[in-house]
């Protein structure tokens, strides 16, 4: 290692804490730099973590998201001039995933929308949280209010043990399905909660103000069913669970159809065509796309990583995206883009690892069912 | 028989002309779960630095460098069954490859183990 002097911009731009940076420490999180902040990418070790928020309920801290909302008039027509999701139907109290679109109908993110009845709350990827509010404000008529939430932390409660765990703290919890959100108040704090999340399991998310979150934090890590969990597991649990990261399997390269994210296109939207990218968008669903994104299970041991060049034969048809361990299949497992015409279940391919071909197989996903809570009770 | 650090937290023991090479548990450590680990063929030419195995854990592959000069008399097989061994035993049944020294003066620019562990302690 060399000590190198910077002068350009990038340099200047320290590496954010969070605000619960000393509780990831205290609690033994080794801290890494992610998204422009120090955060904990794992305590015990991942494959531990990972295991206990498949059979109990896992704690993650994801307050390096940007929390926005927006306000005033008809904010679910402008926001779809920029998603392709029918915003206007999402009843209050109800989310939905959608995608923000360039004009070629590249994915600048991937995001939550919630209409919280007097506005609209977005969850966007942290790592591209600035350019999408830049989006969002150039894009937005100026009479709508759009609100980072800085002083808000988010947390992620996840697992099948979730609920029992959040319930204690907040009742209203258990009054929730997949997708669907409410304010509560804990200790005197407003908070924000839905029951969602990005492990595949039941689980919700909290929003709650900065001041708030050790607090809540340790009432949670108090209770038997839950551990703190770090960005390590929330990895392998999301790729496990099929789901895309941004700026991996999801970029402005890559549309919607192709990402195989078509459930995200409204049903209005498509018979509307009035989204951006819909020509190109529309065409790759009716047609096919020309590459789609796909599972692969891995043969034997070794993890195939993003980057890894994949193979028919002789031939480089595509790229893995994600890929490595994982804990509850007890294999590897890669996600990448393929020719659509190898995009069907079952497809033998190759991967290419330090001068190696693996063998895998186009698989299905997610590689591990979802968990979600559709129906409360009963 | 003697045992050598390196900066890059390998170890090797040395008896005669023959080395045992391993990571340290300060290495496993810090990689967390190991899930694959590749060592080197049998009569590969290693030199000091070079790449020599690699180690994957659930995250990340890491390099593993020789630690001085030499070809490789024996990877250990186990590994490829058990790669946790490396977690659970890094410097004993967890060892990677044993090679023949070349130049055995280049083990005079490694580590003892108070060394090592003075090193470790400053990162």
């Amino acid at each position: 290692m060399t000590d190198t002097e910077f002068t350009g911009d990038e340099a200047a731009i320290e590496t954010a804490t969070l605000p619960l940076d000393a509780w990831h420490r205290a609690k033994g999180g080794r801290m890494v730099e992610f998204a422009g902040y120090w955060m904990p990418i794992q305590y015990e070790g991942i494959m531990a973590e990972h295991l206990w928020t498949r059979e109990n309920a896992g704690l993650f801290d994801v307050s390096h998201m940007g929390q926005l909302s927006l306000a005033g008039d008809h904010v679910a027509e402008a926001l779809e001039t920029l998603v392709p999701g029918d915003i206007s139907a999402l009843k209050p109290g109800r989310m939905r995933y959608s995608l923000l679109l360039d004009e070629d109908g590249g994915i600048l993110d991937d995001l939550m929308i919630t209409n919280e009845g007097d506005q609209y709350g977005i969850v966007v990827n942290g790592a591209v949280k600035w350019e999408d509010i830049g989006h969002l404000r150039e894009n937005l008529p100026d009479d709508i209010t759009l609100n980072h939430n800085e002083d808000y932390g988010l947390l992620a409660l996840q697992g099948p043990k979730a609920v029992d765990a959040l319930v204690r703290l907040v009742p209203e919890a258990a009054d929730l399905v997949f997708m669907q959100a409410a304010r509560a108040t804990w200790q005197g704090h407003a908070i924000g909660l839905s029951r969602s999340g990005y492990t595949g399991e039941d689980g919700f998310e909290i929003s709650l103000p900065n001041d708030a979150l050790t607090a809540f934090a340790d009432a949670l890590c108090a209770m038997e069913e839950v551990k703190p969990i770090g960005l390590g597991a929330r990895d392998s649990l999301r790729l496990e669970a099929g789901l895309p990261l941004y700026g991996h399997d999801l970029t402005p390269a890559i549309d919607p159809a192709e990402a195989d994210l078509g459930f995200a296109i409204s049903k209005r939207r498509r018979a509307e065509e009035n989204f951006p990218g819909a020509a190109r968008i529309l065409g790759h669903l009716e047609d096919g796309p020309p590459r789609r994104r796909v599972g692969l299970l891995i043969d034997g041991k070794l993890p195939v990583r993003e980057g890894a060049k994949l193979f028919d034969g002789e031939e480089e048809i595509g790229v893995v995206t994600s890929g490595g361990f994982a804990p509850s299949v007890g294999a590897p497992i890669a996600m990448g883009y393929v020719p659509r015409d190898h995009a069907v279940p079952g497809t033998a391919i190759a991967a290419e690892v330090r001068g190696k071909l693996v063998h895998c197989t186009v698989a299905a996903m997610p590689f591990v069912p979802h968990n979600y809570v559709r129906k409360t009770g009963g | 028989m003697p045992r050598y650090f390196t900066e890059e937290h390998e170890w090797i023991d040395v008896d005669g002309d023959v080395a045992t090479v391993g990571i340290t548990d300060f290495a496993q450590g810090q990689l967390g779960d190991i899930v694959f680990v590749e060592v080197p063929d049998t009569g590969a030419e290693l030199s000091k630095g070079g790449d020599a195995a690699v180690v994957e854990s659930v995250k990340a592959a890491s390099d593993v460098y020789a630690p001085v000069d030499g070809t490789v008399t024996e990877g250990n097989g186990q590994l490829e069954e058990d790669p946790a061994l490396v977690n659970s035993d890094p410097e004993g049944e967890g060892w990677f490859f044993r090679m023949t020294l070349a130049d055995k003066s280049q083990l005079d620019g490694l580590m003892d183990a108070t060394a090592y562990k003075a090193f470790c302690d400053a990162l």
